[in-house]
């Protein structure tokens, strides 16, 4: 029992980076049916600049707080950054052309990417500062680091501030209106190409604050960290329906929690393999996912 | 041009290189020590000089300053062009494979295995040609199947002792087969689903390689893999037959130009039969063919598992010449690089292909000095491509791409 609390709290942790990360995912997809390649590189991205920030301002002297909430804001908005100039480069110009050349442009820009941060960076892993994040609460044999509770907390604040701006402001609306009939919200005087920036730049931000936490979380960052989490991801995002704000929430929490039970009742070697599993067993049976509506049929 | 828009591609460029500057600078200038800058700025300003360089040219190009080179290089081009029209495409076809021929004897140990590591390359890039190119459906797993010829070849080899040219066919249909098993689930499916499937298939292939210790190996890979062998005359004494192992690289280099014969010969058959034209019709518009009575199913299925075949067949002799084979070398980069190289050279076109093989195989080995930035211009290069140039290098003839989907 205390084994299955403990992977269920670490479920519940990792499953939260996934809904992050393919909250981005089916945002973008919702809006311009993009698989975005290089989303996860964005989430990459996010993990690199967060330690950055984080040692700089950490060798400065500043508190952790500070050095928190400083790198997370600083690393969101970097990425963000990031995501428009892709978004500008790689996929404005081709937003009339063939789904292939998008789909391949996105595949040169992940490329591209993952190797400027690969040359930036260097190939080795780079630590994250571990005096931040020690101790935690025990109870018997179940341990919830401080770690784990601030990954939660954090995530429950971004999805509840994601849903706050999708559903209950102005330009929630003009996501979600575009996200429906481009030509027709233009014609009422919706800015598409501003709304699917913006739609970009909030996918990204979402993905580098999962950057930071997970970076935080396994003492380290990679260059090439950004593809398997990527596509597990995507894989929640089917999940929950692609498209679907909360279908992508749930999506997520669903493939870390079977991940972490995989990991630990029955294979540690094949826990990647089983998101992929459900990936192909969700869009073979039931291509709309979990929340989706029926998707039609040039889409699937 | 205007005025106006010659200030606005100026004034676009230079938020451009500000945002970039932006971008740039926490990757290279934030140290413990303190926030540098002059780093940033050398690499930035190579950069920012470089695409005003680019714009400069490019507007003096539209305002038509190059019209005296371009003009008569034009018409230079349409009278070569028209010129080896007249050569039947055989001729050159033959002219090709007999210069390839030579180049073992010609060229060194080293201009060899690039060409061998090329040709590879090129089989490749014709068995992911018929999924992509020919039957339009993205297909970003293609190197499991690479991948699961090369092991079948490797475990044959090593367990049993068997000859590669059994293990050729043997490979071939696994692959197939593999092909057969994953396609049958997803080709219901259509466009970004479809190559989500197979890139997860393809890593689920790469993972179960990894981890299945007691048959492959894991990690460490399959070692002592036999090298193809032959049968020769032997004239020492009177003429007998003599078993040779083709180890010698100049050898290889045979084995794979036939490989690589048969199957430009293969695709070509292909794509000019009945079933060719199938697939063309797949391609260009699904639910028309379907209509049509092309029964689009079977025909998908068909382009899959007869691409995965000649990708086994590659893997096979990828297997044989290398004598080991690891997981490593079956990776999602390797998937992508294929891909491009049909998407580069021109879908659906044999030559078209073999170029974009050259172009990202060889053309590296010449710039060796730039290795560390080889797979970045390779990403960049592929975003660019799909701007300026979607239908790639050598496009096929036999299209209707009304570029909209």
């Amino acid at each position: 029992m205390e084994y299955f609390l403990q992977q269920l709290i670490n479920g519940i942790t990792l499953g939260s980076v996934y809904a992050l990360i393919a909250l981005g995912y089916t945002m973008v997809y919702g809006i311009i049916q993009l698989i975005n390649f290089a989303h996860g590189e964005f989430f990459a991205a996010g993990g690199y600049v967060g330690v950055i920030f984080m040692s700089y301002l950490l060798s400065q002297g500043a508190p952790a707080w500070v050095c928190l909430s400083g790198s997370l804001i600083l690393a969101m908005a970097y990425c963000a950054m990031l995501a428009v100039a892709v978004e500008r480069v790689a996929y404005k110009p081709l937003r009339n052309s063939s789904r292939l050349s998008v789909l391949l442009s996105a595949l040169g820009m992940s490329i591209f990417l993952q190797n400027g941060l690969m040359l930036t960076q260097g190939v080795y892993d780079k630590a994250y500062p571990t005096e931040l994040t020690q101790g935690g609460f025990e109870m018997g044999n179940v341990m919830l680091s401080y770690m784990q509770l601030f990954i939660v907390s954090l995530t429950a604040f971004l999805l509840v501030a994601l849903n706050l701006l999708v559903f209950k402001t102005r330009m929630g609306k003009a996501m979600r209106s575009t996200a429906q009939d481009k030509v027709m919200s233009a014609l009422v005087g919706i800015n598409a190409n501003r709304t699917i920036s913006i739609t970009f730049a909030i996918g990204a931000a979402l993905a580098a604050a999962a950057g930071i936490m997970v970076g935080l979380y396994y003492g380290s960052v990679r260059y090439d960290m950004g593809f398997v989490p990527g596509i597990k991801a995507f894989a929640a995002a089917v999940l929950g329906g692609i498209g679907n704000i909360t279908g992508a929430m749930i999506g997520g929490f669903i493939i870390g929690m079977v991940e972490i039970f995989a990991a630990g009742y029955i294979s540690g070697e094949y826990k990647d393999v089983f998101a992929f599993v459900i990936l192909i067993a969700v869009l073979y049976f039931r291509p709309s996912g979990i929340m989706g509506e029926n998707v039609d049929d040039t889409r699937v | 041009m205007t005025i106006p828009e010659f200030k606005k591609h100026w004034t676009s460029l230079g938020i451009g290189m500000v945002w970039l500057f932006i971008l740039l600078w926490p990757l290279l200038g934030i140290k413990p020590e303190g926030l540098e800058v002059a780093s940033t700025f050398n690499v930035w300003w190579r950069i920012a000089l470089g695409c005003s360089f680019l714009l400069f040219l490019y507007q003096l190009n539209s305002a038509g300053a190059f019209r005296f080179i371009s003009r008569p290089a034009g018409a230079v081009a349409g009278s070569m062009k028209s010129a080896t029209s007249m050569v039947p495409m055989a001729v050159w076809f033959v002219i090709g494979i007999a210069c390839t021929a030579l180049i073992p004897q010609f060229a060194g140990r080293y201009a060899q295995d690039v060409a061998i590591n090329c040709m590879i390359y090129v089989c490749l890039g014709l068995g992911l040609n018929i999924v992509v190119g020919l039957a339009g459906m993205l297909d970003l797993g293609y190197i499991a199947f690479y991948g699961i010829g090369a092991y079948t070849y490797a475990l044959l080899s090593v367990q049993f002792q068997l000859s590669f040219w059994i293990c050729l066919p043997i490979s071939a249909g696994m692959a197939g087969l593999g092909a057969w098993l994953i396609g049958y689930c997803s080709m219901r499916m259509r466009g970004d689903y479809l190559a989500i499937v197979t890139l997860g298939f393809a890593e689920i292939c790469r993972m179960v390689l990894n981890n299945w210790m007691s048959l492959t190996n894991g990690p460490n890979g399959v070692t002592g893999i036999k090298a193809p062998g032959l049968y020769w005359f032997d004239f020492t004494n009177g003429m007998t037959l003599e078993h040779i192992w083709l180890k010698k690289l100049s050898l290889v280099y045979y084995v794979i130009l036939i490989l690589v014969v048969f199957t430009a010969i293969a695709v070509y058959r292909l794509q000019h039969s009945r079933i060719g034209r199938a697939w063309e019709a797949i391609r260009e518009d699904e639910t028309a063919a379907e209509v049509m009575g092309v029964p689009t199913f079977y025909m998908k299925l068909l382009a899959y598992c007869s691409g995965a075949c000649f990708g086994g067949m590659a893997g096979a002799f990828y297997a044989a010449r290398m004598r080991f084979v690891s997981p490593e070398s079956f990776t999602f980069l390797e998937s992508a690089m294929v891909l491009s190289m049909v998407v580069l050279g021109g879908m659906g076109s044999i030559p078209g292909v073999i170029l974009g093989a050259l172009a990202l195989i060889a053309l590296p080995e010449i710039f060796r000095e730039f290795e560390l930035y080889r797979m970045l211009v390779f990403g960049g290069v592929m975003t660019l491509m799909m701007l300026f140039r979607p239908q790639g290098m050598l496009p096929s003839k036999r299209t209707m791409r009304s570029d909209k989907d």
